[in-house]
């Protein structure tokens, strides 16, 4: 670490997976639909419309604050953030700000646990559609309320953050606990997780620490970590000439791959805060919590820890299968009919994550039985290794059988003693030079052979019987 | 049977229940709002196309889908409500027709419906005065005999100021016996819809059809309540208090005689009372004018232009907020609005907002001291009778007359206004108010004094 050290914090938004919207009935899941086709009077605040809240977004809620290790606050209550802005129908937000659902809780990254300030629920605004290159040019702007009133947990960290990388990580970690708790689809690109990140840095040899930046716009776990370090060496560059850091908000800007400043501090708002007072304050019971807690399976690090203990695996390994929690329950059912973790996890590591890779989750298709059959055929000697990754990738793609494969395109492994006798002679008889080669000590051309046998073979051949026959005729024993 | 127009004008809610021909009254309704509400201007809007039932009217800030919803305003000149209020829903499954929407101060931020963008209604006792307000076209419609009943809302006295100076009943029940669904709010914590009638029974019985909890108003509350429990039966034995301030200064004369000329009628009936002080009345107009208007600030935010109502463009989008809140709002609603921003704004927070609900916790604490030791307590509804249109011009003078009305939605109470007498030409009226959730018994004693008065039969 240089004499320069980042400070960063982060304020993360996650839009909860309910069924329903926070305070009235529409649907929740409106990613893709038409525009203002998930709406009511209650999310676009028609005069006379009122908030309800919904019990599942404090189901999930709960979910998350307790894998967050946070102190869940039995009184709980709504507030409301006063702004205008057209893609907020009302006219304020209804947020917790007085009274969030939980608080001082923490998240381990790298063995070191960053500080979780707060979690509380809020409402989404709408999404503006500006008709020109962008919101300055554009002659009006449309509005779709399908997203308004989407429940969003906020969490807020406190900045114990020590570099862009480890923000990086903190949110790829946050992510795989929302798709474990099934609480959030944890998607940045879509906009399902948000992070806002608040920088500055300390000068260690002065103790002088320069004021807070806010960044803002980092829609990808890639832009978080590249959006802090340019920040970072944007300040750091001012401290060293010794010039004055504005606190300020600035957005990240994709094109430029800087960082741009969106408003001073001079211009931040006055939210005006107060109770809302179309809601009464929430109590949630013991009873309640401990109910919902104990919906929660079982979560990423515990998992890692059992893959390690149960599958001897290490935990590298362990810790790729656990990251998509799909995968990870995948792995599971295979090891269940393979009864192989070690091989099977070989398996996924290689061959199944290149080909989710090449082409995506969802074109694969494989079950658990795929590998289950392949394995058989492997430990049945009637395919080689290599003719296995053949036969997985053609499995996996099109979805017919292993066996099937096998038996359709001839794959089956040529153990036949005889047949392959005849084909080493061929090998031999064709390649006098080697045979010559080999026999004056160039032992090294003992794999010229097998690969010849291979080739002819087209591959089926069985190893350790061409290896057998081989030795035979080259050394006789 | 063939009703008169006259006979119609006269009809309670409990003969129209048991008229046989609701046609008949729509019609009636209609032609008795044509003939009057030239003058009256109780109406916003009469709805030609009511259909049959018993004709109610509907202060213009609730909604009922389809028709117009004005608040009274300009900036919802316009506007069309897209779906019914939760009583409005109930109101049409008990068979009633909606013959109109009621005049209003706008957003019911007023107490003589003279701040309403469609002209002041005036009083069926004196066309030269106001109907009281915020809901002063539905205390005109009932008194004129145009409706049956009215729905108002009360966010300070908005059902009982008016009730009192037309001479008909205004009840507002306990906070949260009534779905807010629909109605435009004012200031959320302290709303609620009430009935305005020509006796107590009627209120009751509407009260009936319109209370009960809501799924769609988280402040509603499950509570079984028969509010005509009470109703024509003899009650007395209670132990009454008169809040010493009914005859401060600030009380018009003649209204603290009507006050006296009560406090002896109810000894009279057998009922115990007492005059007490409440000094915490010193402090219940400038705690409401601290907490309604930071509700206001809010709650009016969404006439912004963006979605509905009145749109005035400009080059920015900043313009288009001014302009459309600028001139779609009148000034007195944008005194509220601008002083709830003031309340709520990060720096006097605390000084304003913060201390005045502490306060109103302390009047809330007061009152329901008091309902330990006595069942209910007595005041003039207003500390005056109807003035004349165009008489009042300064806010604080408005302001001050609510000073009765306010602590009931300050902590919630129900509350009931009933006529006793007139000043001269002009009706008073008397409110009586209860503990939470006392409505069917405070309901049951202001009916039995409203029989004797009005000597209407009592069992």
């Amino acid at each position: 670490m240089g004499r320069y050290k980042p400070i960063i914090g982060l304020e993360i938004h996650v839009q909860l997976s309910t069924k329903t919207k926070a305070f009235c009935n529409c649907t929740a899941d409106v990613f893709e639909l038409e525009p203002n086709t998930a709406i009511c009077p209650v999310c676009t605040g028609q005069p006379g419309a009122l908030p309800v809240p919904s019990v599942e977004m404090f189901e999930l809620g709960v979910k998350l604050a307790t894998a967050l290790n946070c102190k869940i606050n039995e009184y709980s209550r709504f507030d409301r953030k006063n702004y205008f802005y057209p893609d907020l129908p009302k006219g304020y937000q209804i947020t917790q700000f007085f009274y969030p659902l939980a608080e001082n809780g923490w998240l381990l990254v790298n063995g070191k646990r960053i500080r979780i300030r707060r979690i509380h629920l809020e409402e989404d605004a709408g999404k503006l559609l500006h008709a020109g290159d962008s919101i300055t040019e554009a002659e009006y702007s449309l509005v779709d309320m399908n997203r308004c009133g989407i429940p969003l947990a906020e969490i807020v960290t406190e900045p114990d953050i020590e570099s862009p990388e480890e923000a990086r990580i903190f949110m790829e970690k946050l992510r795989t606990i929302l798709r474990y708790l099934g609480v959030s689809t944890g998607d940045m690109e879509k906009g399902a997780l948000r992070c806002d990140a608040n920088i500055s840095v300390l000068d260690t040899q002065t103790g002088k620490q320069s004021n807070k930046v806010e960044v803002k716009n980092m829609n990808s776990f890639k832009f978080v970590e590249k959006a802090l370090e340019y920040e970072f060496d944007r300040i750091v560059g001012l401290m060293e000439k010794g010039e004055h850091v504005e606190r300020e908000t600035r957005g990240w800007n994709l094109s430029t791959k800087t960082t741009v400043s969106m408003r001073s501090k001079e211009e931040a708002h006055d939210y005006r805060y107060f109770p809302e007072p179309d809601i009464p304050p929430v109590i949630l019971t013991r009873e309640f919590i401990e109910n919902v807690k104990k919906t929660i399976g079982e979560l990423p690090d515990a998992r890692i820890e059992r893959f390690v203990r149960e599958y001897g695996l290490n935990e590298k390994e362990a810790s790729i299968l656990v990251e998509e929690k799909a995968v990870a329950d995948f792995y599971e059912e295979v090891v269940k009919k393979t009864n192989a973790p070690r091989e099977t996890a070989n398996w996924f590591l290689t061959e199944y994550f290149r080909l989710m890779g090449e082409h995506g989750t969802s074109e694969l298709k494989v079950t658990a039985e795929t590998f289950a059959e392949l394995f058989e055929l492997l430990k049945q000697g009637t395919i080689s290794r290599n003719i296995a990754k053949e036969v997985f990738q053609e499995s996996v793609l099109s979805g017919k059988s292993p066996r099937v494969i096998v038996e359709e395109k001839g794959l089956r492994q040529i153990d036949d003693a005889k047949e392959l006798e005849k084909i080493v002679q061929q090998v031999l008889e064709a390649n006098p030079q080697q045979v010559e080669a080999f026999k004056k000590g160039k032992e090294g051309l003992f794999s010229f052979f097998v690969g010849q046998v291979m080739k002819e073979t087209k591959g089926k051949a069985n190893p350790k019987t061409v290896n057998e026959i081989l030795n035979k005729y080259l050394r006789g024993s | 049977m063939i009703l008169t127009k006259e006979g119609f004008r006269k009809m309670t809610l409990k003969e129209a229940l048991e008229y046989p021909s609701k046609e008949e009254l729509v019609s009636l309704s209609l032609s008795v709002i044509e003939e009057q509400d030239t003058k009256l201007n109780a109406f916003i809007y009469v709805n030609k196309e009511a259909g049959t039932g018993i004709p109610i009217g509907i202060k213009d800030n609730i909604n009922i889908h389809g028709l117009p919803t004005t608040c009274a305003s300009r900036i919802l000149k316009n506007y069309v409500a897209t779906f019914d209020a939760t009583v409005i829903k109930k109101l049409r499954k008990a068979g009633f027709a909606f013959v109109g929407k009621t005049n209003l101060d706008e957003f019911a931020m007023g107490a003589s419906t003279e701040y309403s963008a469609f002209g002041p209604t005036r009083n069926p006792h004196d066309l030269e005065r106001v109907a009281g307000g915020s809901s002063g076209g539905s205390a005109a419609a009932v008194a004129s005999g145009e409706v049956i009943i009215s729905l108002g809302s009360d966010t300070g006295g908005s059902i009982r100021q008016p009730a009192a100076f037309c001479g008909v009943v205004g009840f507002k029940p306990t906070y949260g016996l009534v779905s807010r669904y629909g109605l435009v709010a004012f200031a959320s914590s302290l709303d609620q819809i009430g009935p305005i009638a020509k006796t107590v029974e009627d209120a009751a019985l509407l009260m009936n059809i319109i209370a009960g909890r809501d799924e769609h108003d988280a402040t509603t509350v499950n509570r079984e309540i028969d509010f005509t429990k009470f109703i024509g039966r003899k009650i007395n034995g209670l132990k009454i208090a008169v809040a010493k301030q009914s005859f401060s200064e600030g009380v018009e004369d003649g209204i603290k005689e009507k006050t006296e000329e009560f406090v002896r009628f109810i000894e009279q009936e057998g009922n115990e009372v007492d005059v007490v002080d409440i000094p915490e009345l010193k402090y219940v107009v400038a705690t409401y004018y601290i907490i309604a208007p930071a509700e206001v600030s809010s709650n009016l935010a969404r006439f912004d232009g963006v979605k509905y109502g009145l749109r005035l463009s400009g080059k920015s989008l900043q313009d288009l907020y001014k302009n459309t809140r600028g001139s779609g709002f009148g000034e007195e609603v944008r005194r509220r609005i601008l002083i709830g921003t003031f309340t709520l704004s990060a720096a006097y927070y605390d000084a304003y907002f913060e201390k005045a609900q502490k306060v109103r916790r302390l009047i809330a604490n007061k009152l329901n001291e008091l309902f330990e030791t006595y069942d209910f307590i007595v005041t003039p509804t207003s500390p005056v009778t109807a003035f004349k249109v165009g008489s009042v011009s300064d806010p604080m003078v408005y302001y001050l007359m609510d000073i009765f009305t306010i602590p009931a939605n300050l902590a919630g109470l129900p509350a009931i206004s009933i006529p006793f007498g007139k000043v001269g030409h002009l009706p008073i009226g008397i409110q009586l108010m209860g503990p939470r959730f006392s409505d069917a018994k405070l309901l049951g004693f202001a009916d039995c004094l409203f029989r004797t008065t009005h000597s209407q039969e009592v069992r």
